[in-house]
């Protein structure tokens, strides 16, 4: 065959796609930069952002910092942190073991139940988060029921476990598939070996199985801890309430409803140089899935 | 060390569980009754979205003013969202297989650096996106105008990776041989893309197709951001400025049909698909195409 030119055509039909997301996307978070450490116009209140990183002045980011770690911002940074661990938890929790189910169990249903685990990837999350408001505000179906069995209680209105388990409900879906597919491509014949060799049941999951998943498990848990750590439609729909409220609320705040851009924009800084962190682990894991599947 | 050897392999065959089988299905139905409900409810002949009081189409087509068929700024909401959807479609897909092809092919750091490209928008969250879109039209491509051409550019810059993703995924399934052959055949570079590789590629852009779709006719946060106000306002962002207010069943109504509508493409593309896989001999059938359209990060 002829030997394969460098370059040439396959830069030429990826230059489109280049450019739009140097364009669409870098060009953007660096424009984020440039507000959050630019100047506010003296007259109109509004942010000028400054191109030159040398002229980078911290004052916004610095009250910022200041807000989170001791002012009125500490609160929703805390609670953000903890809905999201929490919510994360609880997801995995009921995550894994359906994954595990569909992967080595479910035997004839197994495509019936994937294609239900599948449904609600297809239905809009705000009508997801619209049923269950239907459902729990005070006139609601699962109000009623919950108040006959004695759990009276206002859900719809700055409840956290409305907000954590609304996260959940809407999350859980986004990391069946990955574990199933991690738990699909394991390698199941280790699991037998370490049967053979006289582990129990139990031994052979918590030896073999689990440190096998770990990789996947973990990349599957960054998968919806990010967007989770961005969501503030989970909550304004659920409760409303500043008594819930998570970075992303304050994000929207700024930027849409007061017109703060330069705060808005060093929040979107710093959440994401907290996803960055996360980011690179997940990178890392599935790198490791990969290095381990070619092998 | 016989003893050992002769145990037989089915001893250790995965046993009967009866917890995961409940929380299985149990799952399933926690995830799926709440919805379905709020389904029911769009029939429900009262005001109320939790009281029960009677079957009607009154919210979907017999009132003449607050019904789905009538409300003109449903009607506009449910038209601004397929305007979106399908004006993305037109311009991701194209941008999308060329990158993916390219990605792909490229070799050394160039590739290195574009395929970190294309993988960092699929793990940003929308809200940075949203956001950084949102400070970057107002204040340097000024020449952007809020509402249809930002949503627009905001929902492609958020697909385009995941195009590259489906398509690259088939183009290393087929592999470099097919179009080494017609090469040798004396076919030229242009000829094998368009005559091999292209033809072979069509599962992977329906698939696209479907997902896309279904992505920004659902998108609430990017095209929040970017929104003009109610001229722009898409399905998902009447549910969200509905939901608490005092919005009659019609509200289900325009929900059901926006659950309705990505079925209907999801379906249709499944049948597609397995329709294309079997007149091409491929196996696969309902699994592989669901596969297709999960796009499970495999």
């Amino acid at each position: 065959m002829r030997p394969r030119r460098a370059g040439g055509p396959w830069t030429a039909l990826a230059t489109p796609g280049v450019a739009w997301l140097v364009a669409m996307f870098l060009v953007p978070l660096y424009a984020v930069a440039c507000i959050a450490f630019g100047r506010i116009d003296p007259i109109f209140r509004d942010a000028v952002p400054q191109w030159n990183p040398l002229g980078w002045r911290f004052e916004e980011a610095g009250a910022v910092l200041a807000s989170i770690t001791t002012g009125p911002l500490r609160a929703v940074a805390l609670r953000t942190v903890a809905y999201v661990v929490v919510a994360m938890i609880l997801s995995l929790a009921l995550g894994f073991p359906i994954a595990y189910y569909l992967a080595r169990h479910a035997g004839r249903w197994r495509l019936a139940l994937l294609a239900l685990i599948v449904v609600p990837y297809w239905v809009n999350y705000l009508m997801r988060m619209m049923a269950w408001y239907n459902l729990l505000s005070p006139s609601g179906l699962g109000a009623r029921l919950l108040r006959l069995v004695g759990l009276e209680h206002n859900w719809m209105d700055g409840s956290s476990v409305a907000v954590v388990l609304g996260l959940v409900y809407g999350y859980v879906p986004f990391i069946i598939l990955p574990l199933y597919a991690t738990l699909e491509r394991l390698d199941w014949r280790l699991v037998e070996a370490a049967r053979d060799l006289g582990a129990g049941p139990r031994a052979a999951f918590r030896l073999v199985t689990l440190p096998l998943a770990r990789a996947g498990t973990a990349a599957a848990c960054v998968l919806i801890a990010l967007p989770m750590f961005g969501d503030y439609y989970t909550n304004d729909l659920l409760s409303r309430s500043p008594r819930t409220e998570m970075l992303g609320n304050q994000i929207d705040f700024y930027l849409n409803a007061s017109s703060q851009p330069q705060r808005g924009a060093v929040l979107v800084l710093l959440l994401s140089l907290l996803l960055l962190v996360g980011l690179s682990s997940y990178l890392r894991s599935t790198e490791r899935t990969a290095r381990e599947r070619r092998r | 060390m016989s003893d050992a050897a002769s145990v037989p392999r089915a001893a250790h065959a995965p046993r009967r569980m009866r917890v995961l089988p409940v929380v299985a299905w149990g799952y399933v139905a926690w995830s799926l009754v709440p919805v379905l409900v709020a389904v029911v409810f769009s029939f429900n002949d009262g005001r109320s979205r939790s009281v029960w009081t009677g079957a009607s189409l009154r919210w979907w087509a017999t009132d003449p003013y607050a019904s789905l068929l009538h409300d003109d700024g449903m009607r506009r909401t449910i038209l601004n969202s397929l305007v979106l959807s399908v004006a993305t479609l037109l311009v991701v897909t194209p941008l999308g297989i060329a990158l993916a092809i390219g990605v792909q092919r490229l070799s050394g750091r160039a590739s290195g650096t574009t395929r970190a490209l294309t993988a960092v928008p699929l793990v940003t969250p929308e809200i940075v996106v949203g956001a950084a879109l949102l400070l970057t039209f107002t204040r340097l491509y000024s020449g952007i105008p809020l509402g249809l051409p930002a949503q627009l550019i905001g929902n492609v810059t958020f697909s385009l990776s995941s195009v590259v993703v489906i398509v690259r995924s088939r183009l290393v399934a087929i592999g470099p041989t097919f179009e080494e052959a017609a090469r040798d055949l004396g076919a030229t570079r242009a000829q094998s893309l368009r005559f091999v590789l292209m033809p072979m590629l069509i599962p992977s852009v329906v698939a696209s197709l479907v997902v896309v779709f279904a992505t920004v006719i659902d998108d609430f946060v990017i095209t929040s951001f970017l929104s003009s106000g109610v001229s722009s306002e898409t399905v998902p962002l009447r549910i969200y400025s509905s939901v608490r207010g005092g919005a009659t069943p019609a509200l289900n109504a325009l929900a059901t049909l926006l659950v309705l509508v990505s079925f209907t493409v999801l379906v249709t593309g499944l049948a597609v698909l397995s329709w294309w896989r079997r007149r091409h001999g491929e196996r696969g059938g309902l699994r592989a195409a669901l596969g297709d359209v999960t796009n499970d990060g495999g």
